[in-house]
């Protein structure tokens, strides 16, 4: 059966034409649903479209930071009030990828890609999603914990509480190839400070398990208390608990366990 | 099986063409214009080699949706020469070396003009920057970035 | 930046040269830039159809049945190919020079030895139509043990990977199952070193990843011919495998190439000109048959696989005086290039280094992995890693400069070689002093006088004693014969006897000419000077 495409002016038309067809994938920037027809993913059928400017907003004037899920990388990289996202946003592709890939997407890229959706992680955003009547808000880890069966889900936007300072978010990406290269892993946490001590902490990592995920045992380990030392060796010593990475081509299985408290404890303790 | 009738600027020149659902923008530039100078080398976004503009933004042909580009202007490599004279990025990649199989060459050679168009004397990191999503396996990068960096304005790095 | 060193043998060479050390540009320079290279893929021909394979998602398996009926009925299919059309369904890829036995259907008829062989080939007027196809192809798989490291392979009861070679090592001159070396007596000099360091070594499989796929486009052409255009690094190669595996005269075909988009040595195979080309003759239309990037990764060709165990005997004073070496070429399940790659180690052995006792043992194993092929420098570059860090850790052991450790070690002009050749045009005490003297590496003022050219030959020239073995190699099954042999069996010399000098023969310093049928290797390398 030839593909056949679909385009609609309303995020709800499109919406219907998704949930109603097993075979169709909403196209963004291309970067997955493209790939998946040229290597033959003949399960793909009907490529939906939408063309509803409010996929491609930035909102930030309020206390939330809403993001269309149709914004690219470079779009985020050309805007100066989303400076702390940059560097998720940067490590990504190459400037082509970046002109194309959305942070819509991102939510559904596999290991070794979703690097933004690690950050939005640390950030504890809300997914919107087009319901049958409206739109519908998911926390992002409950919709990462569901991705698998969320083909046919149209995406809005994503959108999180504004840092109260740009410092508290940090995010780091070992990738093999610079400056271009899929994830051994990546991590991103959000550590807000209340007086001396870290409130609300919130550490994410990717390619350590199936979707990205949330280092509970580490965030345990920082919450409560001030970033020094002893903080860091807690909360890096426990940054492989609950984590169930893979073997891939880009590194093993072993490799990220390994790894992965070295780099936290380099990202906590701000070493390049 | 339907067609799409698709128009848009090639190289400057209006073209109409139809399209089966699902066509590539680099299927449609290769099979039904006859362009064969953006190539196919992954089909997944990784390699580069099928770089063109897109209302000067830099794409990968290879994931773009032929039909989404309906209006628009796409620019390949065949369409930077000006006249018979070569454009000073092609010059600048002869005289240093930066091709030896030449397969990468129509993708680096677009990724470097569009940087150069807004960034016309880049430095030696920008260079690096603009062509990271482009994968050479034979030259190295280093003839590369030098040819960049030689036809930038000036012909100096910045480093 | 190129930097030509001549002062080094500057008496050996006429330097009125009017190209070296001049930039030229290339022929090609122009299309590149201009993009108008013409690579195979860049041929829109009429009415051309796509061909696309059905591979095994086994790596080893009994094909019970294979269904294409579904297939067939499939929109936009012309043609499904299955192994019983293609006119000779086994090769391997040397044959074309006498060297090995056919090994290599071009689709798997009863059994498959690697997860991606081609099983069945689908022409269709599209790509997608290709791939609907392909899904609805039936295959009924009756899995085996499947065995993917070297020495498993080897051991008894191993699954047997390829019948032509039941006991997973390519047989070189009808009899042996490995590459020998035997040079001086390893064990006795292993036995009276003042060190002895063993070490494994080993190396994973390499994709070339050339950014330009394997492919091909064959088209009929007006005069009966096809015209086929090809990724192929080694065309007329290609050109007689297409003639030898389609069962035609090699003028039938008029092949275009010689503009590749990287290639590496993965494109030396002939991966894909066979079907394409079939798939040409049997719809009367042309046919395209593109590798997509993950077939390329997974399923091209990479450099294979090696084990590498070294055992040195070195003394107190650096002298290495022993280098015994087992290797395993993991060829994957079919032989194309690695029985080559084997001789290539063997001939390499042991390393630009004179050593007065050498032992190899080079095998070219069969498993289940994906075959590999040529790539840049193959049969060599594993072993150089092995043995380059071997000197680094024989250094380490004695107390010396690694670098002084190598220059010492160097062979020079004169000295004999472990292949009984006298080495000749040696410069690898030149390299390495240039090398110190760019690295900024201090070198104690007597390593910056050796040379290559002086205090070579004399003892350094024996051939050392070197004790017969007894047991009698195993005779391996006779050669199988095709018409691409160039002279019928019964006529053929009975393999050499392995044929190191007697025991009794003292050692001869400095032979006028080299011995033991080396000759053969006759020079292709240049001479300095003789």
């Amino acid at each position: 059966m030839p593909v056949t495409v679909k385009t609609f002016t309303s995020t709800n038309e499109a919406a219907a034409a998704l949930s109603s067809d097993r075979s169709a994938r909403y196209l963004g920037g291309g970067t997955l649903v493209m790939r998946a027809l040229n290597e033959g993913d003949i399960s793909i059928s009907t490529v939906v479209r939408a063309s509803d400017h409010a996929l491609t907003r930035i909102d930030t004037g309020g206390s939330r930071i809403t993001l269309g899920a149709g914004v690219t990388y470079a779009r985020i990289l050309a805007d100066r009030d989303l400076g702390f996202l940059h560097a998720p946003a940067r490590s990504i592709g190459g400037p082509a990828v970046r002109n194309m890939g959305t942070v819509g997407g991102n939510l559904f890229a596999p290991n070794p890609y979703g690097d933004f959706t690690v950050a939005m992680l640390a950030l504890d955003a809300v997914v919107s999603v087009q319901g049958g009547l409206g739109s519908r808000e998911v926390p992002i880890e409950e919709f990462l914990q569901s991705r698998d069966r969320q083909a046919g889900t149209l995406v809005l936007a994503i959108s999180f509480a504004k840092p109260g300072n740009a410092e508290a978010f940090r995010y780091r990406k070992i990738a093999r190839i610079k400056p271009k290269g899929g994830a051994v892993i990546t991590l991103a946490a959000y550590l807000p400070v209340n007086g001396s001590r870290i409130v609300g902490a919130r550490v994410a990592l990717g390619s350590m398990a199936p979707t990205p995920i949330r280092a509970r045992a580490a965030e345990r380990a920082l919450e409560g208390r001030s970033l020094d030392a002893s903080t860091i060796d807690a909360a890096a010593a426990a940054a492989v608990e609950g984590t169930s990475p893979s073997d891939s081509a880009i590194a093993s299985a072993w490799y990220r366990r390994e790894i992965v408290s070295v780099h936290l404890k380099r990202l906590l303790s701000g070493q390049e | 099986m339907a067609k799409t009738p698709l128009q848009f600027r090639h190289n400057g020149r209006e073209v109409a063409i139809f399209v089966d659902g699902g066509t590539n923008l680099l299927v449609a530039l290769r099979e039904l214009i006859g362009d064969m100078t953006p190539k196919f080398g992954c089909g997944q976004g990784g390699c580069g080699t099928c770089s063109v503009l897109i209302d000067g933004e830099l794409h990968l042909s290879c994931l773009t949706l032929a039909e989404t580009v309906t209006g628009r202007s796409v620019e390949t490599l065949d369409g930077i020469k000006d006249g018979p004279n070569l454009h000073p990025l092609q010059r600048a990649f002869a005289d240093n070396f930066a091709a030896q199989c030449g397969y990468c060459t129509p993708g680096m050679l677009m990724a470097a003009k569009a940087l150069l168009d807004r960034n016309p004397s880049p430095s030696r990191d920008e260079v690096v920057e603009a062509i990271s999503g482009n994968i050479c396996r034979c030259t190295g990068y280093e003839p590369i970035i030098n040819a960049v960096l030689a036809a930038a304005s000036g012909g100096r790095a910045r480093a | 930046m190129l930097e030509l060193r001549k002062d080094l043998f500057a008496d050996e060479r006429d330097d009125n040269l009017k190209e070296i050390g001049k930039g030229t540009q290339r022929q090609d320079m122009l299309g590149h830039v201009t993009g108008t290279s013409p690579y195979f893929d860049d041929h829109k021909l009429q009415g051309m159809l796509h061909l696309k394979v059905v591979r095994s998602e086994h790596s080893h398996a009994r094909l019970r049945r294979v269904d294409t009926s579904e297939a067939e009925r499939s929109q936009g299919v012309r043609r499904i190919i299955r192994g019983s059309d293609v006119p000779h369904n086994l090769n391997t890829l040397l044959s074309l020079i006498n060297f090995g036995k056919d090994d290599e259907p071009s689709l798997a008829v009863d059994k498959v030895r690697y997860k991606g062989e081609p099983i069945v080939a689908i022409v269709a007027d599209s790509p997608r139509e290709a791939f609907e196809a392909i899904a609805k192809v039936k295959i009924d798989y009756e899995p085996l043990p499947a065995v993917f490291d070297v020495e498993d392979a080897l051991k008894p009861g191993a699954p047997v990977v390829n019948e032509v070679y039941p006991k997973n090592t390519f047989t070189y001159h009808e009899t042996y199952d490995r590459q020998q070396l035997r040079f001086g007596d390893v064990d006795r000099a292993l036995a009276s070193a003042d060190h002895v360091l063993e070490q494994r070594y080993q190396m994973s499989p390499i994709e070339h990843a050339p950014t330009e796929t394997n492919g091909s486009i064959a088209a009929p052409d007006t005069n009966g011919r096809y015209i086929v255009y090809t990724s192929t690094q080694a065309l007329f190669f290609s050109v007689d495998t297409c003639a030898k595996i389609l069962d035609v005269p090699s003028n039938t075909f008029h092949f275009i190439g010689g503009t590749v988009g990287g290639g590496f040595g993965g494109k030396v195979d002939t991966l894909t000109e066979p079907l394409c080309i079939l798939g040409a003759m049997l719809t009367g239309r042309p046919v395209r048959y593109v590798f997509g990037r993950e077939e390329e990764m997974q399923y091209g060709p990479p450099r294979g696989a090696e084990r590498i165990y070294i055992k040195d005997g070195v003394m107190r004073d650096g002298r290495v005086v022993a280098r015994k070496v087992r290797a395993y070429f993991d060829s994957g399940a079919y032989t194309r290039l690695s029985s080559y790659a084997a001789v290539k180690c063997a001939a390499h052995l042991p390393g630009p280094y004179t050593i007065p006792n050498v032992y190899g043992d080079i095998y070219c194993v069969f498993t289940n992995r994906t075959p590999a092929t040529a790539m840049r420098g193959f049969g060599v570059t594993a072993m150089d890693f092995a043995i380059e860090c071997q000197m680094d850790k024989l250094a380490h052991l004695v107390g010396m400069d690694p670098m002084e450790f190598r220059i010492l070690n160097s062979y020079r002009d004169g000295d004999m070689k472990a292949h009984r050749r006298e080495a000749k045009n040696t410069a690898l005490i030149e390299c390495v002093q240039v090398a110190a003297e760019k690295a900024k590496w201090p070198l104690r003022d007597e390593f910056k006088r050796m040379s290559s050219r002086k205090d070579g030959g004399g003892i350094r020239a024996a051939v050392t004693l070197t004790p017969r073995e007894t047991h009698a190699p195993p005779a391996a099954a006779l050669q199988q014969r095709t018409t691409y042999d160039r002279a019928p069996a019964a006529t053929r010399e009975p393999p050499p006897p392995p044929s190191p000098p007697p025991p009794s023969s003292p050692p001869t310093p400095r032979p006028n000419a080299p011995a033991h049928g080396a000759a053969r290797f006759s020079s292709v390398f240049g001479t300095r000077r003789r």
